[in-house]
């Protein structure tokens, strides 16, 4: 599935006073099978964006697109998000479920998708726990089984390592980059943490400060799969420098260059 | 200062709390034997209090006859019933309430306004409307509950976290899945706990009721032995009381466990 936002921009309405301008006009495309990152400074309009391709939120101009074949009712958009969101009252396997239940699957292959998925996150053993017997790391690969299990079309999410310590994140970065490798899903990722953007991502697109418009889209050409020696090399760093420049202000015009 | 230097005290130690049940037994011992001691003194007349084995003593003999059983069977009859009532049409305009912003405009101001009245006050209208029989007893213990577990529920519904209803709708829900399947447990613990409050005032309106107008029940039991100046079973009757109280929010605390797993 292919998807393209067109001319997406928001303002949010206060009830006194002016609106806020979150997201300047942002046009670009995701590729079936490609995995962008969306990178940009805090308060740039990033989750709201993501939340208007999600149709979680009408966008003031604009409009998201989706092309390709029908997913038979499967979503074409699923979110895992910046608080996961993970149900509280179900199990690890429940929550996983919940999207198998929604699309009609038949009860007994709903548990053995759930637990397969589960076990492609490395969550075996932990199918009856309930989340806040989690530690973070692990309501993490939850919360990215449980949107996967609805195998969509496009995989949204929403700096989901965030409040994950250093040495969980950099795990949790492998483990994503090896599930994509795995199932060739078309992802969008938020972040703003430009090494794991560059380590994650086949592009890179740079959003400015509030409101956020498109400063530069970046080609990453990096091998795959991605292994965390990448991380050392010149070529890598290169891109981190670039990428650090473009979020400072320093150089690159809106022309997308290799976009 | 010592040689090993000064060493670094807990000062947040006695924020610490430990449980200790036997504390708790401890002094319902010491009160039961003081009660014990000052009836057997005679500092005070058997009347006004007799020492508690008596009461115990009287007690096992309408326990015996079977007297306790048919109070208490009838007082729980109409507990559980008007409880059912209460709190079964509670939890069903809560969660309208919760849900719908004009259901709530047209109903919450009415809500609001008969809430804070006593419902012993309207007990005199439920009897001349339906009678001195169980059906106003009833009514009138369904309407005490009915408050509590209706404006818990609401706030439950309200409360619910929308990144929740968010990921549901991510996940291919429609407006009524995203009712039962999150909006209801995740205002299950609000609703327990307007259910709690509802137990409370079941037992307070059902003693109430049994006195005003009643041939059964603890409550009857207890006015009935007053009239008659016989301390013991009055004694015994709230001793009653006390043990349905326990009992029913133990009863309370089990269903909840099992149907709120996930809350520690
Ligand atoms: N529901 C909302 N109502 C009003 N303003 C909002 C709302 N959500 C976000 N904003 C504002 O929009 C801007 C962008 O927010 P957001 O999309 O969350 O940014 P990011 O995810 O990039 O940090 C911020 O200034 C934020 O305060
Ligand atoms: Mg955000």
């Amino acid at each position: 599935m292919r998807t393209v936002v067109e001319g997406v921009s928001k303002a949010y309405d206060h009830p006194k006073g002016p609106q806020t301008q979150a997201l300047g006009r942002v046009d670009f495309a995701i590729e079936e099978g490609e995995f962008v990152a969306l990178v940009g400074p805090s308060g740039c309009g990033k989750s709201t964006l993501l939340n208007i391709v999600a149709g979680l939120l009408a966008p003031s101009t604009g409009r998201v697109r989706f092309h390709g074949a029908s997913l038979n009712g499967r979503p074409r958009t699923a979110v895992v998000f910046q608080d996961l969101a993970l149900f509280p009252w179900r199990s690890v396997e429940g929550n996983v479920r919940y999207g198998l239940e929604e699309l009609g699957v038949a009860r007994r292959d709903r548990r053995r998708r759930a637990r397969e998925w589960l076990a492609l996150v490395g969550l075996e053993g932990f199918e009856a726990h309930y989340p806040h017997q989690l530690s973070g790391g692990m309501k993490q690969r939850a919360a990215i089984a449980r949107a996967l299990a609805v195998d969509p079309g496009l995989l949204l999410m929403d700096e989901p390592f965030s409040a994950l310590d250093a040495q969980t994140r950099m795990d949790m970065q492998l483990e994503l980059s090896r599930i994509y490798e795995a199932t060739a899903k078309s992802v969008l990722y938020i972040t703003h943490y430009i090494p794991e953007a560059v380590f994650l991502a086949d592009r890179v697109i740079v959003l400015t400060g509030r409101p956020g418009v498109i400063r530069e889209k970046v080609r990453v050409d990096l091998p795959r799969p991605r292994e965390e020696r990448i991380k050392v090399e010149p070529r890598y760093v290169e891109y981190l420098e670039r990428i650090w420049g473009l979020v400072r202000g320093v150089g690159g015009a809106a022309e997308g260059t290799g976009s | 200062m010592s040689r090993e230097g000064t060493v670094v005290r807990d000062k947040a130690g006695f924020l610490e709390r430990r449980k200790d049940r036997r504390l708790g037994v401890l002094t319902v011992l010491v009160v039961l034997g003081l009660w014990e001691a000052v009836g057997r003194s005679g500092w005070v007349s058997p009347f006004f209090l007799p020492p508690l084995t008596q009461v115990l003593l009287s007690g096992w003999e309408i326990t015996r006859s079977g007297e306790v059983f048919s109070h208490l069977a009838a007082s729980l009859w109409r507990i559980g019933s008007g409880f059912a009532v209460g709190a079964g049409l509670g939890v069903l305009l809560g969660v309208a309430l919760g849900f719908s912003q004009k259901a709530d405009d047209a109903i919450h101001p009415l809500v609001a306004a008969t809430y804070p009245v006593p419902k012993i006050a309207v007990l005199p209208l439920l009897i001349l409307w339906l009678g001195i029989g169980e059906a106003s007893k009833v009514a009138v213990i369904g309407l005490g509950v009915f408050f509590p577990v209706a404006i818990n529920a609401r706030a439950g519904v309200r409360n619910v976290d929308p990144l929740l209803v968010k990921a549901a709708l991510s996940l291919g829900s429609g407006r009524w899945g995203v009712v039962r399947k999150v909006i209801l447990p995740a205002s299950l613990p609000m609703i327990f706990a307007g259910l709690k409050l509802g137990v409370g005032i079941a037992l307070l309106l059902v003693v109430t009721a049994e006195m005003i107008a009643a041939e059964s029940g603890v409550g009857f039991l207890i006015l009935s032995a007053a009239d008659l100046m016989q301390t013991t079973r009055l004694l015994f009757g709230i001793m009653l009381l006390s043990g349905l109280g326990l009992f029913l929010s133990w009863l309370l605390g089990r269903v909840e466990r099992k149907l709120i797993p996930w809350r520690g």
